[in-house]
């Protein structure tokens, strides 16, 4: 039986002055299989997969690891070590270099070269081998900018496969990826088990572990609470594996009751400002009703993220429709004019777009609100201070004070200091976009809440969500966007994810 | 013992904030036990001061255009060609100094308002727009002095920004105190300040529950720092007091801490420097900080200008020379990021007064002008390669 098993995580335990990231954590992983590996934020995923790429070397933690037969000690220092063993890594954060084309960056730093000369030939056959071995579909010859980011996953799956991984490591690896994407990916796996690769999956979507993983393993501070076939489990049971409790439901139930139309869009048409040619809006009309939440729908690429932007004022350029807030047509022209009259936007990528990360929780607070502390351009710190441990406050965002850089903190409380900033501005519509991508389930619910809140309040909240589930837990309506277009509204109640990826994909019309 | 363990623990928690003015303090113990005292006299102290007064102020607008991940290659010979223009104004044309200085700080303005112009509208690099702005400033600079060559400035009033002291108070029946008794009372009432806002602040953040120096550390930072600014005062009030380029330079750092600090544009320009998409999104134009950051820039340029053209009472063919490279070197060692979003206006008059020192104290022990370029460049090195490592550890 032993055979079996690639690798073998023995009492791995683990520590930081402080804090004991791993405690007496065992895994068996089988070769061949696909094992997903489950928890939330700080339950010690990323702990481990460092200890496997060489992050933390042999010898920093207590415990064994037996790979292949044979106690495995990487040298610190570098994740070389690691992927010539046949470990091999695929970030969420994509690593490739853009201005290189497919085959460039699948064998970055290894070119295949003879008297110093790279044997161009050489590297595309091989790329373009490895390629049509797992069934990627992706040119050898493309530039990477110019692909979407489903197949620059593909270009980072190839790149670790050609190192001749025994063990693949998918971080996430479908954080960044709509549904269709997702499906292409879940393929490529299929094949790769078909291969003999064996591949440790790691998501926050918890329906990922189900449609793809043979087994899963829980973790839950440090330890491994258990490993179970995927067979003998359900959602309900690795919630409460993973938080330790029962939950009942995963999405709070609110108590809507949407009032008059506030917003309303019609026809939007717009452009790419820095490309006069390509239209990324081609007639999108909704309206907004006072409390309500109207989920977007759609794949990457339907122009969700292009539409809200276009609506913030900050990227396409309308060439055609309306846009009214109660009643009154209006026009934005940048973030701080759509702020002013009540339109707030919560981004989609929190680090590149919603935080200064070096700067603290109350700095980036009151960021986009600084008019509502000065007087004279001077900042009345008290004032900024008392409104800023507010919403901290309201928002239940965990920190040990203010003044802590935001980079120090979890997704999950950075996704709310993002929000705590627009909040501040008092918005009557506030736009979100995807806002629990990759957080975990504990903080997903308490955002969830947080919106029920609101729209208690009469915030009325446009969420774009990739995560279909997402969207139909907590809409009241449905949109589904499909190149560039707004398909159809669905009432929640005749909303299924059979009906939206219909609409999403273009098959169905109506 | 908790004293020295706490002291330790907050030297080392704040290594980065406190090493250039540890680094000012040893360059300064150095030199002053080389020289045999001569390095901290009285007249030297007010010649470095007057020596870096025009770096400093550079250096201080540098800080923002680095803060906002830009650079500036232009502003030394803009300020050589601008000085060359205030003594044209003055010598050929014939225009009174008070009209002066505003025109010439005018131009400064719109100089670097036409480099932000290039950066914020046209996208291009800050390198390049600027290096462009450092060929055609220092052409310009030959153009106007071409038929003149160094143009002597003969009016006194423009002349003592450079070399002057600030007159003192005629208060009769005080004779009893020896020095300068304006510089005295300045430097009074700048202690009193400085240690009235420390406890306030204290007291604030003690009240919002923030983490606090303990008790003792506070108060030895408190005897510390206001020693140091004691000294500083009593040695400038033993000589001719405070010089007015001092002043011009306390006034600058004065007026941009506080912009940096305590108000909303200040909060911009970090915002803009440490995430400018977030800033965007955040409703904050990104283009109008540049312009107001190279606005600023032009300004310090001009100012610059008028205190080097001062000092030398004339203007030459090469003046402004490297000017934008001390400045950047001394925003550096003052500890500004090239990532963006971090550095800070006093940290960067700290890092031209170390250059300064370097230069002063190299110059009175009669260090060759090679050796001193070899050096100046080892402590540039060192500051940033202390800055690297201080940041790892601290991430």
């Amino acid at each position: 039986m032993s055979e079996d098993i690639i690798l073998d995580i023995q009492n791995v335990t683990k520590r930081f002055p402080g804090v004991t990231a791993l405690s007496d954590v065992s895994i068996q992983i089988k070769r061949g299989e696909i094992h997903g590996l489950c928890g939330e934020n700080g339950a010690g995923k990323s702990t481990l997969i460092k200890i496997l790429s060489g992050v933390y070397p042999y010898g920093t933690y207590e415990g064994k690891v037996i790979y292949d037969g044979s106690e495995l000690k990487l040298e610190g220092g570098s994740i070389r070590q690691a992927i010539t063993e046949g470990i091999a890594i695929v970030y969420q954060e994509l690593t490739l270099v853009p201005n290189m084309t497919v085959g460039e960056n699948v064998f970055l730093g290894k070119e295949p070269s003879e008297n110093g000369a790279i044997n161009w030939d050489k590297l595309y056959a091989e790329t373009r081998d490895i390629l049509r071995k797992y069934q990627l579909d992706v040119a050898p010859q493309a530039v990477v900018r110019h692909l979407g980011v489903g197949k620059m996953q593909m270009v980072e799956i190839a790149k670790a496969l050609s190192e001749n991984a025994k063990i693949l490591i998918l971080d996430e690896p479908t954080s960044a990826l709509a549904e269709a994407e997702i499906e292409k990916l879940m393929e490529i796996l299929e094949t790769l088990r078909s291969h003999g690769v064996t591949c440790i999956y790691i998501t926050h979507k918890l329906d990922e572990f189900f449609r793809i993983t043979d087994s899963v393993t829980v973790l839950r501070d440090g330890k491994t609470v258990t490993t179970q076939p995927t067979g003998n489990l359900t959602k309900e049971k690795l919630v409460s594996y993973m938080v330790g409790r029962e939950m009942k439901e995963r999405f709070p139930k609110g108590n809507r009751r949407p009032g008059e139309v506030i917003f309303e869009v019609n026809d939007l048409h717009a452009i790419d400002p820095n490309d006069n040619s390509r239209h990324v809006l081609n007639g999108v009309s909704f309206d907004l009703r006072r409390g309500e939440i109207l989920g977007i729908a759609g794949l990457m690429g339907s122009g969700r993220t292009e539409l809200v932007t276009t609506i913030f004022g900050e990227y396409g350029k309308i060439t055609h429709g309306t846009i009214k807030l109660e009643g009154q047509e209006v026009e934005m022209t940048s973030a701080s004019d759509a702020m002013h009259k009540g339109v707030s936007l919560v981004p989609e990528d929190r680090k590149r777009q919603g935080l200064v990360l070096m700067q603290s929780i109350l700095k980036n607070i009151s960021l986009a609100n600084l008019d509502q502390f000065s007087k004279f351009f001077r900042i009345d710190a008290d004032a900024e201070l008392a409104a800023s441990l507010q919403q901290a406050k309201n928002l239940a965002i965990k920190a040990p004070n203010l003044l802590v850089a935001c980079d120090s903190l979890s997704g999950g409380n950075q996704q709310k200091v993002v929000i705590a900033k627009w909040l501040l501005s008092n918005p009557k519509v506030l736009i979100m976009d995807d806002p629990t991508r990759g957080i975990d389930v504990g903080a997903k619910y308490e955002i969830y809440k947080l919106m029920n809140e609101l729209t208690e309040k009469g915030v009325s909240i446009i969420m774009i969500s990739s995560e279909l589930e997402e969207v139909l837990g907590m809409s009241d309506r449905v949109m589904v966007m499909h190149e560039g277009a707004s398909t159809r509204i669905l009432d929640i109640r005749e909303a299924n994810q059979e009906r939206i990826m219909a609409l999403a994909t273009g098959i169905a019309e109506n | 013992m908790t004293f020295f363990h706490d002291l330790q623990k907050v030297l080392r928690q704040n290594i980065r904030e406190y090493g250039m003015y540890i680094a000012l303090f040893v360059i300064m113990a150095i030199f002053t036990v080389l020289t045999n005292g001569v390095f901290l006299s009285a007249r030297n102290m007010s010649n470095l001061i007057n020596q870096t007064g025009y770096i400093a102020v550079l250096a201080v607008g540098m800080t923002l255009v680095i803060v906002i991940r830009q650079i500036d290659l232009s502003v030394g010979f803009l300020a050589g060609f601008l000085g060359a223009i205030a003594a044209i104004a003055m010598v050929q044309w014939l225009w009174p100094v008070a009209v002066v200085i505003p025109f010439v700080l005018l131009l400064g303005v719109i100089a670097g308002l036409i480099s932000a112009f290039l950066i914020a509208y046209f996208g291009i690099p800050s390198f390049v727009a600027t290096l462009a702005g450092w060929l055609i400033y220092r052409g310009l600079l030959l153009q106007v002095t071409a038929g003149t060559g160094t143009i002597i400035i003969p009016d006194a009033i423009f002349n003592a920004i450079g070399n002057g002291y600030v007159p003192d108070l005629p208060i009769p029946g005080l004779d009893f105190i020896v020095g300068h008794k304006l510089t005295l009372l300045l430097g009074a009432i700048g202690i009193i300040a400085y240690i009235f806002g420390e406890i306030n602040g204290r007291r604030k953040k003690q009240a919002y529950g923030f983490e606090v120096l303990p008790p003792a550390i506070f108060v030895l930072k408190l005897v510390f720092i206001a020693a140091v600014l004691a000294l500083v005062t009593w040695v400038l009030a033993g000589y001719n007091g405070l010089s007015w380029t001092a002043l011009i330079v306390l006034v600058v750092v004065g007026i941009y801490s506080f912009i940096t600090t305590r108000t909303v544009l200040g909060r911009h320009i970090f915002a803009v420097g440490g995430n400018p998409e977030a800033a965007e999104l955040s409703g904050i134009s990104v283009k109008r900080i540049t312009y107001i950051v190279f606005g600023s820039m032009g300004l310090m340029s001009a100012l610059s200008a008028i205190l080097f053209t001062s000092r030398l009472q004339s203007a030459t063919t090469t003046a402004g020379t490297l000017f934008e490279l001390d400045a950047i070197a001394a925003a550096y060692v003052g500890g500004v990021s090239a990532a963006g979003g971090v550095g800070s206006v006093f940290g960067s008059l700290i890092g031209a007064l170390v250059m300064g020192s370097l230069v002063s104290g190299m110059n009175l022990m009669g260090v060759d002008i090679s050796m001193q370029y070899v050096a100046r460049g080892l402590v540039l090195a060192a500051a940033v390669i202390f800055d690297a490592t201080t940041r790892r550890r601290g991430g």
